[in-house]
């Protein structure tokens, strides 16, 4: 078994070029899935599926200044009303410099690159039943699209939201960490191209170690709201194999706050089945008993 | 009514991918697994309370709902011809591959308990005849013997769908994992009792109208129990189509099973109860899976419980290692 390796999404960094999306498509060979103008964002991708598995979120935000008692920060954000993140949002007011002024609101644009967080609980591959889905050697999740039926489990049970079924084909279809460049040496396409290095790749202790300074760093430069999402390997998912450092509460970006793989409560499951099961039986053997009088 | 919550979210869309699964394709094999896990149930009863003609009716009806099932489970694939690839493995941490197993033992049960009981019931046993002596012998108890075996098979094949669905991230199925499978199996109950005083003369029909009303009953307390308990995540059972749907059958299934605890009086009664509870079974199927896509596609369920556990310092945690696959 090769050492463990993953993404560190770096979105303070991210420039929303869009680079790993391109990059992505091209080396996977990914069709397209439909041409849709949201009208909400620059984002016309809207989210990751079965022919987008590298997706780059654009948030525009007002948010208190820095240096203005929190810029921003964890409590600061957290403070917006639901409806500042979206299209209603005032952007772009004349002679307005971000962090120049303290007092005034300023503006901030986040982007970032989604992908698949090749979870170390990974539900899709939990309720796989070809088997079609596996673990690879470098610890990452990967669908074999010649053993896939198509039966769909998959889909809704990734808490993300990442893996979809193209209609057209039948299969379901995600990221890859890009398997083959991985066998071949090469890092995936989409850290390949990004040219801010937003999207690292390599082993996941060393990026955990390096995203740890980056965190230290920018708090330290006061932008406190920088924080770590799926860094902890005793989360509900037991970490992930691509995480990120993001600069909001996730949701902000469409992702899960706090994600749980559902085949934990899986035992517990079987248990309720078992009882309502017992309890068939109990009612139809009691059902004769008392058609025979 | 839950008062609206506050949350936020990327420009509303949704967080988790809805279910792919069709309609009708995957409602109507929830209600098909649960009528023939019933009514296996109620055949192997009857074989060992010795009720013959409602067991007839039960074999035969097992052995349909099993079969027309897994065509719809088939066609709901994305790529059928590969249907036997959920039988390369066995794979325990996918309700969907032990469903599969389930579902192969118990068609091939009540198949043969059904082809035994349809031999033997054959005008002069036209059958029988041109088959081997020994075998033709051996028929009935061979038969027998898979109808009894199905009291095993039956339940869970009523009961697997639960976990199936409760399986996964959508939060209208997951939170609702204890309920589920109660709802199912009381479904599957009424649905088979509907179908056994349907199909079977009235006087020998009287275990099938207890099982329809207890059925009913215990279908009618589960859908009570989810949408008492879930709160927030369990509003898609209440509202929108889905709670239309849940809506119908829940006044489908108490008519009927009011209705089934006098339908022994006449033809007339047990019509209309049988139909009832049989409408009633699908409309909860239907409305499963409606809830089930209601729930994903609105980020609320998804975010504001989450948000809630992080706020209060109850954080997801890890579940105990070495339980991936394989």
């Amino acid at each position: 078994m090769a050492e463990r390796v993953g993404f560190f999404t770096d979105t303070s960094i991210c420039i929303g070029c869009k680079a790993c999306e391109v990059a992505c498509k091209e080396w996977n060979d990914v069709p397209d899935d439909g041409f849709v103008f949201r009208a909400t964002s620059y984002d016309n991708t809207g989210g990751l599926g079965a022919s987008t598995w590298r997706h780059v979120a654009f948030i525009e935000q007002r948010v208190p200044a820095p240096g203005d008692g929190g810029p921003g920060g964890p409590s600061g954000a957290g403070e917006l009303p639901a409806d500042s993140v979206g299209p209603g949002v005032e952007t772009g007011a004349d002679g307005e410099r971000p962090g120049a002024v303290t007092g005034e609101p300023v503006d901030r644009w986040l982007m970032a690159s989604d992908v698949c967080k090749h979870c170390t609980h990974a539900a899709c591959l939990d309720v796989c039943p070809t088997g079609a889905l596996f673990r690879t050697e470098f610890d990452t999740v990967v669908v074999q699209a010649d053993v896939c039926n198509g039966c769909g489990y998959c889909v809704p049970a990734c808490p993300y939201g990442v893996i979809g079924r193209r209609e057209d084909d039948g299969r379901a279809f995600k990221c890859t960490m890009c398997y083959d460049r991985l066998r071949g040496g090469l890092e995936p396409a989409c850290a390949k191209a990004c040219p801010t290095d937003s999207i690292q790749f390599g082993p996941l202790d060393e990026l955990l170690e390096r995203a740890e300074r980056r965190v230290t760093d920018l708090h330290g430069q006061g932008r406190t709201e920088a924080r770590l999402y799926g860094a902890d390997p005793t989360d509900g998912v037991g970490g992930d194999g691509a995480f990120f450092l993001l600069m909001d509460d996730p949701e902000v970006y469409g992702l899960p706050p706090d994600p749980v793989v559902t085949t934990r409560d899986l035992p517990a499951m079987w248990g309720w089945a078992a009882g309502a099961a017992l309890s068939m039986a109990g009612i139809m053997t009691a059902a004769f008993l008392r058609g025979r009088r | 009514m839950v008062p609206e919550a506050e949350f936020r979210s990327y420009y509303g869309q949704p967080v988790i991918k809805a279910p792919v699964w069709h309609v009708p394709h995957m409602p109507l094999y929830l209600y098909l697994g649960g009528l023939s896990g019933g009514a296996s149930l109620m055949s192997a009863a009857a074989r060992l309370a010795g009720h013959d003609r409602l067991g007839l009716t039960a074999r035969v009806t097992a052995a349909a709902g099993a079969t027309l099932g897994a065509g719809f489970l088939v066609a709901e694939l994305g790529r059928p011809e590969r249907f036997l690839n959920m039988l390369r493995i066995f794979k325990p941490t996918s309700p969907m591959s032990v469903g599969s197993w389930i579902l192969a033992a118990h068609s091939g049960l009540s198949a043969l308990a059904t082809a035994s009981a349809v031999a033997s019931a054959a005008p002069a046993s036209a059958v029988a005849a041109r088959l081997p002596r020994r075998v033709a012998a051996a028929l009935p108890a061979v038969g027998d013997a898979a109808a009894v075996a199905t009291a095993l098979t039956g339940p869970l094949m009523a009961t697997y769908t639960a976990v199936l669905v409760a399986d996964t991230a959508v939060p209208a199925w997951h939170e609702a994992h204890r309920e589920l499978p109660f709802l199912f199996a009381g479904s599957a109950l009424a649905s088979a009792g509907a179908m056994g005083m349907l199909a079977t003369p009235r006087a020998q029909a009287g275990p099938a109208r207890v099982a329809a009303a207890a059925g009913a009953a215990v279908e009618l307390a589960a859908g009570a129990v989810i949408e008492r308990r879930l709160g927030l995540v369990g509003e898609p059972y209440r509202e929108g189509k889905s709670g239309r749907l849940m809506r119908a059958a829940r006044a489908l299934t108490t008519g009927g099973g009011l209705l089934a605890t006098v339908a022994g009086r006449s033809r007339a009664l047990t019509a209309l109860s049988g139909l009832a509870l049989t409408a009633g079974a699908l409309c909860t199927r239907f409305g499963v899976l409606e809830a089930g896509r209601a729930s994903a596609a609105d980020p609320k369920y998804t975010v504001v419980p989450q948000r809630q556990r992080l706020e209060s310092g109850d954080r997801a945690s890890t579940p105990a290692p070495a339980r991936s696959w394989p």
